[in-house]
């Protein structure tokens, strides 16, 4: 049970923070279908970043020593820095949607195509294989908060919350989830959220009342952006091993279907994330899947073919979309580029 | 002399072409600049690496590898210019399947799932029967069609949901995708096709010749010898011109056209909207199984059947090669030739210099990028025509510019709506 509960909150939690990201975006009004490639893009920036400062040395005495608060410091420095990256190549979507009007579906698709293009391109050319790995050690080694951290030797219980909250876990996960309830609170509780939803509904309305539309479309697009970064390389710190190839799997795509499953609301972004992350967990590791801890592997002795669980995400995202399509209500004014003169 | 030329650049096609041939123009700049940031600022690199790659950039197709003493030389190089040939087989209809889908306006991003369906379904039927009883030929037809018609169903689902359903066909797309993936994975697992033979080989299919099943050359292979080149890419482009009747010369192009321009007009006007959007996206993964199924057929090419990882390049490369055409698809048949040229440039790249091929996958999105906004770039060049018009004759603006006017109705204002009905 706590093996199921911490994967499902490593799929989950990356999930629903792009889908925020996504949300953020689409009430400003520009569709961001650039969450994939701005996710592969913000793994690549932090574990580059991961890569350069163990060069520097800069952690070396803070990691000889086990000071996990140090790290753990590292480990927000690397967030923040993918967070700021993806920002920044988000502008690329904001700047042709928002200045030229363009077709925010191909932008979107050209910056997808983009991201893995120069990720590949550079780590190539820096790590003369297709993947960039941390320069010395591991993310579970480096990252990772473990019971010892607490003080608890290597024999002792830590209960069932503390094992499964504390021990083995990422400081990231609470963070992303921090983030999640502020932002939340930010685009639904305050004035700048309203302001910034307006511009998805009714721009004109907005303008005529003394609202920018194009920076709040700018912003809205800029916070997609920094979301999505960080939820990438939060995704490759904790299920891929701190490690970036150009892919993050069609993670960004799910991020998506689960906005819209979602309804653009957080609370029900949150729930369906988890749903979605339980059966990319199920995906992942279901041959080694001890539900109630009886030592039997159901699932995998189910006999059912590895291939049907790695499909079943994505089948049940269509078969959720096909249900819940009748109730979803978009944006309305999402994927029109704002034209001051248009009536 | 002067006047027809400036009727002809008043044209919109002309206009399109020019727009495109920046956005290539500007992709390929993007490309050297990118090459010469990389190479300066790593000291191993060097200018003298960064001089070579952005020459074979330009001119990599005429590449003939280096001299004794390491210099590039450059001359017609048959082997790269017939697998240039070859690889446009796919790509120009792949490029076709998101061309005729943008037409009738859907934004078919499904063709990597479309064409996995068509490979799977092609490689089954041309290694499945036996060439003992029936004739080699007629197995590669069967099998041609087989894989057309599988990609035709796979194309069926997101239309299905999006007619019925109105769910936005770009997110079904991609779900269909990854369904695809991992369904050519699971059929292939196990299975008699594996390529068992050569022990060196893992995860491969046999090739279509290991039946004996390959398309004729057509004598394509004296014209370039030792490339890959068979008579594929004359299918595809009689495949295109076919669809440039469909499109622009029968009822059912004027109809499937009219759903895209305003679905809501078309059913008033007595045109089965539901029907057409189902069938224009068969009709795109048709295309995309046919463009999988000419490729696998050549008989020299091999299938990586572990496909649930990654899906397939050639299918989102159809999605540059439609916008740079700006769907047209004549047009298709030559930026299909262009991006598999630059498939051959990031080769020699790789082989030659120390950069690699992915320079090449910078340079389509830059020029994806491009023709999101190439609207923009046209009105910019028609302002430019139009100032220097006014310069010529001395103020005397004609109807000449009108155009100017409702221009964005034209192209790119159609799809607009593409991703927001989610």
């Amino acid at each position: 049970m706590t093996f199921l509960i911490q994967q499902t909150m490593l799929y989950a939690i990356p999930l629903m923070v792009v889908a925020l990201a996504g949300v953020f975006a689409e009430r400003s009004g520009i569709i961001n279908l650039a969450l994939e490639g701005i996710m592969i893009f913000g793994a690549f920036i932090g574990v580059l970043f991961v890569n350069l400062v163990q060069q520097a040395g800069v952690f070396d005495a803070a990691y000889a020593q086990d000071n996990w608060i140090a790290l753990q410091g590292f480990e927000l420095l690397a967030m923040a820095v993918s967070a700021l990256m993806g920002g920044v190549f988000s502008l690329l979507l904001s700047f042709a949607s928002v200045n030229l009007k363009a077709d925010q579906t191909i932008g979107g698709t050209a910056l997808n195509l983009m991201a893995p293009a120069l990720v590949l391109f550079f780590i190539r050319i820096i790590a003369s294989q297709n993947t960039l790995q941390m320069a010395t050690g591991n993310a579970a080694s480096w990252f990772m908060i473990q019971k010892s951290d607490f003080g608890y030797g290597r024999n002792e219980e830590m209960g069932f919350l503390g094992s499964t909250f504390l021990d083995r876990t990422y400081l990231a996960t609470y963070v992303c989830i921090l983030i999640f309830v502020l932002l939340a609170i930010l685009l639904y509780k305050t004035r700048f959220g309203l302001r910034l939803r307006s511009c998805g509904e009714n721009p004109q309305a907005a303008d005529s009342l003394g609202i920018n539309v194009y920076k709040m479309r700018y912003i809205g697009t800029t916070i997609s952006g920094a979301l999505a970064g960080m939820g990438g390389f939060v995704y490759a710190l904790t299920t891929a091993n701190c490690t970036a190839n150009g892919d993050v799997a069609g993670f960004g795509f799910l991020a998506l279907a689960v906005m819209i499953f979602g309804n653009w609301k957080p609370l029900n972004i949150a729930g369906a994330s988890l749903l979605f992350g339980l059966f990319k967990c199920i995906a992942a590791s279901y041959s080694s899947l001890d539900i109630n801890g009886d030592g039997v592997f159901l699932l995998n002795e189910l006999g059912i073919s590895s291939h049907f669980y790695r499909m079943l995400p994505y089948l049940i995202t269509l078969a959720v979309l096909a249900f819940t399509s009748k109730r979803s209500r978009a944006p309305k004014a999402e994927g029109i580029p704002y034209d001051k003169g248009q009536r | 002399m002067k006047g027809k030329v400036s009727k002809l650049w008043r044209r919109e096609g002309a206009q399109s072409v020019a727009a495109s041939l920046i956005s290539i123009l500007i992709g390929l700049a993007v490309g050297a600049v990118i090459i010469l940031i990389m190479g300066l600022s790593n000291p191993d690199l060097g200018l003298g690496t960064v001089w070579e790659a952005v020459r074979l950039e330009f001119l990599g197709l005429f590449s003939t590898g280096r001299t004794a003493t390491g210099a590039l030389t450059f001359g017609f190089n048959p082997v790269s210019m017939g697998d240039m040939l070859f690889r446009a087989t796919p790509l120009i209809l792949t490029g076709l399947s998101v061309a005729v889908a943008y037409k009738t306006g859907l934004f078919n991003i499904g063709a990597p799932g479309q064409y996995l369906m068509g490979t799977a379904a092609t490689l089954m039927l041309a290694l499945g029967i036996p060439t003992q009883v029936v004739p080699a030929p007629l197995v590669w037809l069967i099998a041609f069609l087989g894989g057309a018609l599988a990609g035709a169903l796979w194309g069926c689902i997101p239309g299905l949901v999006k007619a019925l359903l109105n769910i936005n066909e770009v997110l079904a797309c991609i779900m269909t995708n990854w369904i695809a993936a991992n369904l050519v994975s699971w059929i292939f697992d196990g299975s008699q096709f594996r390529n068992l033979a050569e022990s060196t080989k893992s995860a491969y299919i046999y090739k279509t010749s290991f039946n004996g099943v390959q398309t004729a050359k057509l004598g394509l292979d004296q014209l370039f010898p030792n490339s890959q080149v068979n008579g594929g890419i004359l299918v595809a482009i009689v495949i295109a011109v076919l669809m440039y009747i469909l499109m622009n010369k029968t009822t059912l192009g004027y109809q499937l056209k009219a759903c895209g321009a305003n679905r809501h007009a078309s059913r008033y006007a007595g045109i089965a909207d539901k029907r057409n959007i189902v069938l224009s996206m068969a009709i795109a993964g048709a295309l995309a199984g046919a463009g999988a199924a000419l490729y696998y057929l050549s008989g020299n090419t091999e299938f990586y059947w572990n496909t649930y990882q990654s899906l397939p390049d050639v299918g989102f490369n159809g999605i540059p090669v439609a916008l740079l055409a700006v769907s047209n698809p004549i047009g298709v048949v030559f930026t299909g030739c262009f991006m598999s040229m630059l498939d051959v440039v990031g080769q020699q790249i790789t082989n030659l210099t120390p950069y690699n091929e992915y320079i090449t996958d910078i340079i389509v999105a830059t020029i994806v990028y491009l023709s999101a906004f190439s609207l923009a770039i046209k009105l910019l060049l028609r302002g430019r025509r139009k100032r220097r018009l006014e310069e010529a004759e001395g103020g005397k603006s004609g109807p000449v510019d009108a155009p100017s006017a409702h221009a964005p109705a034209t192209d790119l204002g159609r799809t607009g709506k593409g991703g927001g009905e989610g």
